[in-house]
């Protein structure tokens, strides 16, 4: 695959389009169709497309799997901490207008949504970069 | 065998055919699927919430703790794989 010099040009302009449309689907997510899982697994989308052009290799040297698995922690914890932030402020978990009510700006629970969506679209897209990773592994044997 | 299977296949379809005389048209506003907790979302989450989309109010806010959940079981199914395929690696 390495030698197609179409389908590299082709992935190579796509990709940052494709990854532009996945953060608009997770930040529209407030105000129209769109949300985490999906902005997530758009977002994976492009890593499999460049894994499909460049090779795992070449993308493993991007992002690895220690920063996949962090990044995948990293989204779980927007989530529960902004659920535990809620806590702190005298509400029950995932009460978003005590965080609203405690610091005061209007229209903040919006975009705490936003801040959760984001959390969900980080892990979705993590993992699914993670399970790709993990099965087109051949651990150096022949392709 | 096919003719078990064949009886089995009509008497289920005549079962559906005779349910769906009794489903409610298509977007009809007096259906029972619209008219309690749909009519509630509606009216409250743009005075609750401030957000456009209905659906992502209820997926983020108003069932915040389902959704979590459903998170944590993506999470875990990464992990899963992880622990399976990888195995004796360090990670």
């Amino acid at each position: 695959m390495r030698e197609n010099v179409v389908i590299r040009t082709v992935s190579r302009l796509a990709v940052p389009f494709i990854q532009v449309f996945a953060l608009y689907v997770i930040v529209h997510g407030a105000s129209g169709a769109g949300g985490g899982f999906q902005g997530g697994v758009v977002f994976a989308s492009s890593f499999i497309l460049m894994m499909v052009a460049f090779g795992l290799v070449e993308v493993r040297r991007r992002i690895d799997n220690r920063g996949i698995m962090i990044f995948s922690v990293m989204g779980i914890a927007i989530y529960a901490g902004i659920g535990f932030l809620c806590l702190l402020l005298a509400g029950n978990f995932l009460e978003y207008g005590v965080i609203e009510a405690a610091v005061g700006i209007p229209h903040l629970h919006g975009y705490l949504l936003d801040a959760v969506e984001a959390g969900i679209g980080i892990t979705v897209m993590a993992v699914m970069t993670s399970i790709i990773y993990d099965i087109s592994d051949n651990r150096g044997e022949a392709p | 065998m096919k003719t078990k299977a064949l009886i089995a296949v009509l008497f289920i379809g005549i079962i559906l055919f005779w349910a769906v005389e009794d489903m409610p048209a298509f977007g009809d506003p007096e259906a029972p699927a619209t008219k309690y907790t749909g009519e509630l979302y509606i009216q409250s989450v743009l005075p609750d919430i401030g957000i456009d989309n209905i659906v992502t109010a209820i997926l983020a806010s108003y069932r915040g703790f389902d959704t979590l959940g459903e998170v944590v079981v993506i999470f875990t199914a990464g992990i899963s794989v992880a622990l399976l395929l990888r195995r004796g690696e360090k990670v």
